[in-house]
This record gives C-alpha cells, sequence and structure tokens, in this order.
C-alpha cells in the first residue's frame, strides 16, 4: 500500500496535535514521525513548517543537521557499529571492515535485498566492552568478526 | 530467593537478558519463587553480567555468568564456577569511595521506596528547609565543578541563575555523554535515575527554576526508558510537580532525545537543540545562566554535577570537600576503557594517578602487549604516554601536561596503535561534528586531515603546517569542538613523533 500524500497529512497531523503547546517541539516531532514511518517523509515538511510558523527550508535545515533522521527509508534491520577511539583501541575499525566486505556496502547504504543499512556511530557508552554494536536499537558488546557474523546471520 | 541481574546496556550487550530468562525458567522448572531484580551495574564491565544472590551474609557475585551457569545457582552457591564472593569484599569495590554513585547495582533503579531505604531524598528534603541563598551556598561550599568536563564551579553557575530576575527560569540536564570512553552518566541513569531527578529538584528550588530537561542522547536507548519511566514514577508520587514533596515550591521535568549529533554535548548548542533548531554554537556572552534556553536564565549541568548534589545536602558541603586534591574536590567517577583488562566505572577522590589508574586498577592492556597511549577526557582529550603516568587526576594538574580530565573516560591503547592514525581521526571526526559556525573548526577540520595525510605520505614539511593549524583552530575556535581538537593531535604528535616520520615507522615495523 502506497503512503498517500493525505494520508501522511493525517498522520502527521496527529502527531503534531500530540505536541501542541511543548516548548522547542521540532526534534520530539521529528522522532515521533521518525517513529511511525521509519523516515521522514518529505511530504511531511510543508505541514511541520506551516503549524509551527517556520519556512519549509528552516524545517529542512533542522532536519539534515541531525545524523538520526532519515530522508527515505532504512533497510529492515539498521545495524549501528562504534567508530570511536575506544572501540578502535579494541580493533573496531578491523570488524567494521570486515561488515563492509560482508555485506558488499559502505556506510550509509543497504545491502540491495533492503535487509540491512550500515550505519558509523559514535560512542553507544559500551567503552569498556568495546567494539560495540547497536542492533536494531538493542546494543551488543565485544563484537568480533564471529559475533558480527552471528548478528547478520541472526536478521533476515 | 532475590536475585539481580543488571539491566545496565553494557550488561545487556553482554548478555544479561539470556542470563535473566534462563534463571527464570530454571526456577520455574525447580518450582522455587524467585523475586528477580534489573539492577544498575556495580561497574565491573569485565564482570558482566555479574549475577548477584542475596544471603544473611550479604550479596554474593556471580560473574561473568551465562545462561549455562544459571541452574547451578540454585545449587551450593560456594560451589558455583563463577563464584566471586561477597561483592563488597571485590577489590574493585573495596578500594573505591562511592559517594555519587552509592546505589547504582546496589538498588532497584525504578524502586522509589528502595531509594528512600538507601538515603535518597534527605537531601532535598534538607533543602526545602533552606531559603535560596543557603543552598547555593552549600553547593559553592562543597567545591563541586562541572564534571561535563569545563570544571566550572557549580556554584557560581547556580548563583548567577539565582540572582537573575526573569519569569521563568530553566534547569537542563546535559546528558549528551558523546565522548568516546564515558559512560558515567549512562550507568547513573540506568541504575539510580532518582539521584538525578533529586539533584534537579534542589537545583529547581535553589535558582527559582521550575521546569527542567534531561536532554538525553539517542545512542542511549536504555537510559531513556528508565528515565522517562522515572519521571512518571516520581511524577505520580509527589516528588515532581506542583508541590515538590508536599513543599509548596513547583518543579517538573521532561526528558528529550538527542539526534545523534556530538556538537550537542557543548551547552549552547544544547539549548537551541532543545529549543528545535539547528544545533549550531551561540557566542558567549550572553551566558546561557543569564540567557539560555527560549533566553531564560538557564542552569546547563552535566548529569554527574547534579547526580552529586544529593549526596552533598544529605552529608553536608564540609563532607564532601574533604575529598579530593587541590582545587578538585570530591569524588570523580572514572571510567576505564577501550584496550583494558579491567575496564568500567570506578569512584574515587582526586588525586590518583594516572599510572594508578591504568596499571593497577585497570590493571594494564586486554591483549596483554603494552600500554602505549592513554587517551583522557574523550575525543578533544590528550594522548598521554607512559612518561606521564606520574599525573595526578585533578584538573589542573592534567591542564598543566597540555591535557584535560574531561569527563573522565580513559581510552586505553596498546603498542599497536599507530598515532599518526588517531591524529588523523581527531581531524575527521572534528569536521563530521562541526557544526559549521565558524571557520578554524569547519574548514580546518578538513584541512588537518589533509594536511595528516600529507605527513602519512612522507612529507615531513607539513609537520609546522599541522602545528600551525593546531593553533589557529585553539585560539579561534568558538568552542570546545574546533578549541580542543588540537590537543588529541599535538599529544601525538608530541609524544610519539616516531609515528609521524616515515624512516621511524618503517623501522619499527
Amino acid at each position: 500500500m502506497s503512503q498517500t500524500s493525505t494520508e501522511i497529512a493525517a498522520r502527521v497531523g496527529e502527531i503534531l496535535d500530540a505536541h501542541e503547546g511543548m516548548e522547542g517541539s521540532l526534534l520530539p516531532i521529528l522522532h515521533a514521525i521518525q517513529a511511525a514511518y521509519g523516515y521522514v517523509p518529505r511530504d511531511a515538511l510543508p505541514i511541520i513548517a506551516k503549524r509551527l510558523n517556520l519556512t519549509r527550508a528552516e524545517v529542512h535545515g533542522v532536519m539534515s543537521f541531525y545524523h538520526d533522521f532519515r530522508e527515505d527509508p532504512a533497510g529492515r534491520h539498521v545495524l549501528k557499529l562504534c567508530r570511536a577511539e575506544a572501540c578502535q583501541a579494541m580493533g573496531g575499525d578491523r570488524v567494521a571492515q570486515h561488515a563492509q566486505n560482508r555485506l558488499g556496502i559502505e556506510w550509509h547504504e543497504t545491502t540491495k535485498d533492503g535487509r540491512i543499512t550500515l550505519e558509523p556511530v559514535f560512542c553507544l557508552g559500551l567503552c569498556a566492552c568495546a567494539p560495540a554494536a547497536l542492533v536494531d536499537g538493542k546494543v551488543v558488546g565485544r563484537v568480533d568478526e564471529a559475533r558480527l557474523d552471528a548478528i547478520i546471520e541472526g536478521v533476515r | 530467593m532475590k536475585i539481580y541481574v543488571p539491566r545496565d546496556a553494557a550488561a545487556r550487550g553482554l548478555g544479561a537478558d539470556d542470563v535473566a530468562a534462563a534463571i527464570l525458567a530454571e526456577a520455574a522448572k525447580r518450582g522455587i519463587p524467585v523475586e528477580l531484580v534489573r539492577n544498575g551495574s556495580r561497574g565491573m564491565v569485565w564482570l558482566e553480567p555479574l549475577v548477584e544472590v542475596a544471603t544473611d551474609a550479604g550479596r554474593l557475585a556471580f560473574g561473568p555468568m551465562t545462561p549455562a551457569d544459571a541452574p547451578a545457582l540454585f545449587g551450593d552457591l560456594a560451589q558455583h564456577p563463577k563464584a566471586l564472593g561477597l561483592t563488597e569484599a571485590l577489590p574493585w569495590m573495596a578500594k573505591q569511595t562511592r559517594l555519587t554513585f552509592a546505589r547504582v547495582g546496589v538498588i532497584d533503579p525504578l524502586s522509589l521506596a528502595d531509594y528512600e531505604k538507601h538515603g535518597g531524598l534527605a537531601g532535598l528534603r534538607r533543602a526545602l528547609t533552606m531559603d535560596s541563598a543557603a543552598i547555593v551556598a552549600e553547593v559553592t561550599e562543597s567545591g563541586l565543578r562541572g564534571r561535563g568536563g569545563a570544571g566550572f564551579p557549580t556554584g557560581i553557575k547556580w548563583k548567577t541563575v539565582a540572582e537573575a530576575k526573569a519569569d521563568r527560569k530553566y534547569i537542563v540536564c546535559n546528558a549528551d555523554e558523546g565522548d568516546s570512553g564515558t559512560f558515567a552518566d549512562r550507568m547513573l541513569m540506568e541504575g539510580d535515575p532518582f539521584t538525578l531527578i533529586e539533584g534537579m529538584a534542589i537545583a529547581g528550588i535553589g535558582t527559582g527554576a521550575t521546569k527542567g530537561f534531561v536532554y538525553l542522547r539517542s545512542e542511549y536507548p536504555d537510559a531513556i526508558e528508565v528515565m522517562t519511566a522515572a519521571v512518571e514514577i516520581a511524577r505520580q508520587s509527589g516528588l515532581l510537580g506542583p508541590s515538590v514533596l508536599g513543599s509548596g515550591k513547583a518543579f517538573d521535568m521532561e526528558i528529550r532525545t538527542g539526534a545523534g549529533a556530538y556538537v550537542c554535548g557543548e551547552e549552547t548548542s544544547l539549548l537551541n537543540s532543545l529549543e528545535g533548531k539547528r544545533g549550531i554554537v551561540r557566542a558567549k556572552p550572553p551566558l546561557p545562566a543569564l540567557q539560555g534556553f527560549m533566553g531564560k536564565p538557564t542552569v546547563v549541568n552535566n548529569v554527574i554535577s547534579l547526580a552529586t548534589i544529593p549526596v552533598i545536602f544529605e552529608k553536608g558541603a564540609a563532607f564532601y570537600k574533604d575529598f579530593g586534591l587541590g582545587r578538585s574536590r570530591g569524588t570523580i567517577p572514572l571510567q576505564i576503557a577501550g584496550n583494558v583488562k579491567h575496564g568500567g566505572l570506578f569512584e574515587v577522590a582526586f588525586g590518583l594517578t594516572l599510572g594508578e589508574i591504568v596499571d593497577e586498577i585497570g590493571g594494564g592492556t586486554a591483549t596483554g602487549r603494552p600500554v602505549k597511549a592513554v587517551q583522557v577526557g574523550g575525543p578533544l582529550g590528550a594522548y598521554f604516554p607512559r612518561s606521564l603516568f606520574d599525573t595526578p587526576f585533578g584538573y589542573e594538574e592534567f591542564g598543566a601536561k597540555e591535557g584535560l580530565i574531561g569527563h573522565a573516560g580513559l581510552v586505553v591503547f596498546d603498542d599497536s596503535a599507530d598515532m599518526l592514525k588517531q591524529a588523523r581521526f581527531a581531524m575527521e571526526f572534528c569536521a563530521i561534528e562541526s557544526c559549521g559556525k565558524c571557520t578554524p573548526c569547519r574548514i580546518g577540520a578538513v584541512r588537518g586531515v589533509e594536511t595528516v595525510d600529507r605527513i602519512a605520505k612522507g612529507d615531513t614539511g607539513a609537520i609546522p603546517l599541522l602545528t600551525d593549524l593546531c593553533n589557529t583552530m585553539k585560539s579561534g575556535s568558538l568552542c570546545a569542538l574546533g578549541g580542543f581538537t588540537p590537543y588529541p593531535v599535538m599529544s601525538a604528535l608530541t609524544h610519539f613523533p616516531d609515528d609521524f616520520t616515515p624512516a621511524m615507522k618503517e623501522a619499527a615495523e
């Protein structure tokens, strides 16, 4: 079923209603829309802009500033690998290279079958059990090549 | 039978949920009633998942546990293959001074009754009997300095906000703990969320602010879950709301989620983000204490600063001030991470030397190879070589060695680390995360990566250029991102010059 712009208008409208009166509501609104769709549909931007009395460019500017917000849907699963120093000290770069080779994609790309999107992340706070990963929002510590293979095999 | 299995993200990342499920399944099979508490972590990450069983003698620790180790918990505990003895008697625990983290790993994070039983709310109750000036004076007297990294005296900040005249004031908790090697904020929020709520309530009452925000990074889904639940419980129990603990004084708060921008850990950028804008750094002045969130007087404090407030009010400023060295008063939760044998959180008075922390507490590297460098204070902190291991842990002491303690994270590297690569990463990270407002940071970081690449190709003539660029970034950037990126770069270059000289590098290989 395709998401028509009327459907987006209705659903985004409900999300905007739920955030009415909140101080500095734009980030919570974008998070809520992304939680609903998996990304922020382009059609949502003018609706948000109108309600918050901003220009569409301003809303786009905010959205594009933050790494978290997507303009397009991700794969069915999102694998985030930490690239920060504590993970580097434990072979994080090697594991990341292994992931890219294994999946045949670079950072921010999705496998051809739409199964996995690979994202870099800078610190998950699991620095004493590095390297760390976040698989569909679940944390995994001490990720070596074998564990990474198991993660990739484990999501369909 | 009462069993504790941490719900801390590090424990979960190492399989705590599977262990908890295995314990419950085994208990059901044997028909033994079990009260399973999902506590915070005790901070011994190399032993996670660390399971504890309550006994008459105290809590017994077992770890690192796997689901296969669960059945033996129902047999003779002394014979359990993962038995470690009494938790409190473990050397890691016994050597600490746990003030801020006193309850983390001990209590059920979401039980307000448990919280109160372990000293919670005593500080807030005392603060409610004091006037604003006395509350601020108590914080000043304690010597507490900002634990986010800048080390600014917390009492002075509160005083500025308390004395500012405005119709609304705010307390903003900076929980955008983006520095690699740091996880104290995360552990505290997951293990003892009411401490942070209590600290923010005291800050509100002391400065006349009635609304608080916790700006919590999206990379911490577990902390977001616990904090959100805790705020709801606090509201229902009257700890937050129009009349805090029936005092007639109002304070409430919201949890807000960041969106993956490192620079939002900088306070003015955080405020813009909280207002729903791009996380662009603001020029100071005006100070956030006078014109912060929505242009109103705002206290912006780190999680650990705010979470230390309750113990200061419970035990008194003098008690807290007695710990520490020089102008670094009280305790600091060290986070020992990276390539280290015993990694985790260790709260202790300021003053241990870097060598004691890395070699004795951390036990050296996980790989068993020699320690080459320790990056202290996150991606903007300096790399310390072994020759500086006698540096005592304190704000001024690290500053004197061209470094910083930052949020007290330590990332250990063994001798396989290439310091030129680390210097390049520091510049690359700055280029990715720069908010773009000031030129030294936005352009400087990009040129920095290029310059390090030239050096890597054997162009040693580019070394003075890199030094010059670092000077420009250090003195010309608006905030710590561009201003402090030179710390890791210059420390790598100064202390490990061989890694920047191709001939020396080849000889070493």
